[in-house]
């Protein structure tokens, strides 16, 4: 039976992809190993090697095709003694491919092809804007970019504006950033101010904060912030306090940036919410944002902000895109959330991947008759627990949702704040929705529960409106 | 434990090399240097009597015995070069022209202390006189003081940064991550490694594979020296040779510095870890202030002269002690002032 090719993924959070070209042609002999195409996306471009002999029987996608699904069929590979002939008996097949199928026992279908692909379950960002962001004046033009597109140029705006600014980290410089945030900049700005470092977050941090100490404004890049870890003494210890302990004498200013949360299919060490260990720190201020516009915005606010700033980013929302208003200079203030989605019957409070699984739940509630109130939080420190309260005046009833643990998370704080401040405006109690209390699993099913889901926000939201 | 070795100037770099018996200081070169030891010595005198009176609080880790170490490498810098260290810091800061007024006070919590009194013994800072603290957690000034090196080699001037940190501080990882980037990227700074020869109450032969701290940097290509840390001019002499090669931008320098405290680790500290006796000798055979005063009083400087030095000194730690009692405590406004600006 004739062999399919399909689109291969080049990471596990990579949805779909160019076929930029094809080196062999219909007919032509292929050994295994041989590289028969190059894909492309937005990070990296790839070659893709045979994995069996045969002679390249059909090609299915053309070169040149943009957004190709991951495991959509690109080719057919004829086996020998196989003719032409044999492809028409095999078109009508499921891209899934058999062996998958096998391992993946007794779930049923559908659960199967989301399980083995999960991000297909992250819809394509929704971005539902009923407020208009209050910092773009009417009639901007906007420009479509991703995510890691309108961080790059966050970055490089603000290196272009102040020499002091320079980018430090693992893999930012020569290989253009391990998830390619860094594209460009080192052929833009140099060695200099473009800096690959070894693998010694500790140190590197350290060097960063000292540096800052001298008046530098460092971007320290962690590959994730998992890694930050190794460096969590001189985030806390050295940055968040010296100003204090100086008696408002000598501070830095420092953004401390990464991809942060959650990724897929990376287990336990590797997918980790940190917002609430960093938004616990006086000293520290907290960004995670969602949409690529507060990406850019909030990220050159953190570079010009004199105090050393987590900026959390989120590898599963890289290659999202969306509209950023066409602004020279587009500067979001620290510290403000943004209402996302006007409602009236629950408030539905979240931030970064979180807000994924708030807006369509915010969509499925719709469809129920509950109007939500999603608020995207942005920052998480100096949380804007105002325009929390006055929803929740509004609405009665709250629902936080965060990829991280619930024990001290960020929704206990949120949950506590509108305890404190519309405590009598209540009709239930808030309610969070949270990753499980578990180290996150390999398994693909088993990772989907470890997570949050727009199910779980559906029901907690429905829950504290009594339905 | 034997008392600090007279290492005079062991060369274990590549190339570089004194040998013998420290340049001559010139007699003002000899007078400056007592008096700002003298200055350090009384006044950590001081600091430890207001402790023991419940003026000072929490952790006080004085720096009496290691005078000639942070005078020594102030003669050998420039303006502009920037100074860091760990929680023992007090006479670095006296070192570098801060004012013990200030530091006394911050010591006592005081409104007028370097830090508003928020910091206290441990974490005081001067950007003007281009100290960088005053850090309690031990070995994060090297990775930061390589960071302040980093600035100078981004600016392209011609500063050099002195990290100094202990024989104990030595050991932690993220020393040797920063001695890497250091050499790898050519920073100016000397890594000045004060070995007292006790981390706390731990004996270097106890917590340290390899006890000769010069040669820390060696995997790193990283050029060091032994030097008599007792011997204020052997200090500076090896200063300098440091100084000249990071300002040539070859990199990083490592100085260990063989010195020895003379009191406990910190003020709680009874240091049952070694015996009085070879506190005595020590003190009697190498201290560095003794040393100068000796070679001044052969160099027939009068001894009221010398008393006119103590005198001044004096005044100036008892001014200094009475501003930190005096001075009120901070506003309890600034509870909440200085978290971000």
């Amino acid at each position: 039976m004739p062999i399919q090719v399909l689109m291969p993924a080049l990471s596990p959070t990579m949805e779909k992809g160019n076929l930029a070209k094809w080196l062999k042609k219909e007919g032509e002999p292929i050994k295994s190993g041989d590289v028969i195409a190059e894909i492309e996306t937005d990070k990296a471009t790839m070659e893709v090697e045979a994995t069996d002999e045969g002679t390249l029987g059909k090609i299915l996608i053309p070169e040149g095709t943009a957004d190709v699904a991951v495991n959509t069929p690109i080719a057919t590979i004829l086996a020998d003694g196989e003719t032409a002939a044999d492809l028409a008996k095999d078109t009508a097949k499921t891209p899934a491919p058999a062996r998958q199928e096998k391992a993946a026992g007794s779930a049923p279908p559908a659960a199967k092809a989301e399980a083995a692909q999960p991000k297909s379950a992250a819809p394509s960002a929704p971005q539902a804007v009923a407020e208009p962001d209050p910092e773009v004046p009417a009639g901007t033009a906007m420009v479509t970019q991703t995510i890691r597109e309108a961080l790059r140029d966050a970055m490089a705006e603000e290196m272009r504006r102040d020499a002091d600014v320079f980018v430090m980290g693992e893999e930012v410089a020569e290989y253009q950033g391990a998830y390619k945030v860094t594209q460009g900049l080192l052929q833009e700005f140099g060695p200099k101010r473009v800096i690959d470092t070894p693998i010694t977050e500790h140190g590197f941090a350290g060097i960063g904060v000292g540096a800052a100490m001298a008046g530098l404004k460092p971007i320290v890049e962690f590959m994730t912030f998992n890694f930050a870890m190794q460096a969590m003494d001189q985030i806390i210890n050295s940055a968040a306090k010296t100003l204090y302990m100086s008696g408002g004498q000598m501070g830095c200013s420092v953004v401390f940036r990464g991809p942060n949360g959650a990724a897929a299919r990376v287990a336990a060490q590797h997918s980790q919410d940190y917002s609430s260990w960093f938004s616990h720190v006086p000293g520290l201020k907290v960004v995670a944002p969602y949409s690529a516009a507060d990406a850019k915005g909030l990220l050159k606010a953190a570079i010009r902000d004199p105090n050393p700033v987590i900026f959390l980013e989120n590898e599963v929302l890289y290659g999202h895109s969306g509209e950023v208003p066409k602004l020279d200079d587009y500067v979001i203030p620290i510290g403000k959330a943004r209402i996302v989605r006007a409602g009236s019957h629950v408030t539905i409070i979240s931030w970064s991947n979180g807000m994924t699984y708030a807006l369509k739940a915010a969509d499925e509630l719709a469809k129920e008759g509950i109007e939500a109130e999603v608020i995207d939080l942005r920052t998480l420190r100096p949380m804007d627990t105002e325009t929390i309260v006055n929803s929740v005046k509004k609405t009665g009833r709250a629902v936080t949702v965060e990829e991280g643990w619930a024990q001290s998370g960020v929704g206990a704080e949120i949950a506590a704040r509108i305890m404190e401040h519309a405590f009598d405006y209540l009709d239930a109690p808030v309610t969070r929705v949270s990753g499980k209390d578990v180290p996150m699993p390999y398994a693909a099913n088993l990772e989907k529960l470890a997570l949050p889901s727009a199910a779980e926000v559906v029901e907690a939201a429905k829950a504290v409106c009594y339905r | 434990m034997a008392a600090p070795k007279k290492a005079a100037a062991q060369d274990t770099s590549q190339g570089t090399s004194s040998g013998g018996s420290p340049p001559k200081f010139t007699r003002e070169q000899e007078l400056a240097a007592l008096r700002d030891m003298l200055l350090i010595r009384r006044f950590e005198e001081k600091a430890g009597q207001l402790y023991g009176m419940g003026a000072i609080g929490g952790f006080c880790h004085l720096y009496i015995g290691q005078e000639a170490v942070v005078v020594g490498m102030q003669m050998a810098l420039k303006d502009g070069d920037q100074v860091i260290t760990g929680y023992r810091d007090h006479g670095h800061m006296l070192a570098c022209g801060m004012e013990a007024k200030g530091v006394m006070a911050e010591l006592t919590g005081r409104r007028g202390g370097y830090s508003k009194g928020k910091g206290g013994s441990m974490h005081m800072f001067s950007v003007e006189k281009k100290f960088y603290g005053g850090h309690g957690i031990v070995g994060a000034q090297v990775s930061l003081g390589t960071g302040l090196a980093f600035a100078n080699w981004y600016r392209g001037n011609d500063s050099v940064s002195v990290a100094y940190f202990g024989d104990g501080a030595a050991n932690q990882g993220q020393v040797y991550e920063s001695f890497n980037m250091a050499e790898l990227w050519k920073l100016p700074v000397i890594y000045v490694i004060e070995n007292n020869r006790y981390a706390m109450g731990t004996a270097v032969s106890r917590a340290s594979a390899q006890q000769d701290f010069s040669r820390r940097g060696a995997s790193f290509n990283i050029p060091g020296k032994q030097v008599d840390g007792m011997d204020v001019r052997a200090v500076k002499a090896a200063g300098e040779e440091a100084a000249a090669w990071c300002r040539a931008g070859k990199g990083p320098f490592i100085l260990e510095m063989q010195t020895y405290r003379y009191r406990g680790h910190s003020m709680s500290d009874p240091a049952k870890y070694r015996t009085r006796e070879e506190v005595e000798k020590v003190r009697h055979d190498q201290d560095p202030i003794e040393q100068v005063r000796n070679r001044l009083l052969a160099a027939k400087v009068s001894e009221q002269e010398l008393k006119a030095i103590d005198a001044e000194v004096r005044d100036i730690v008892n001014a200094s002690a009475e501003f930190a009692q005096s001075d009120p405590e901070p506003d309890v406004a600034e509870l909440y002032t200085d978290v971000y600006r």
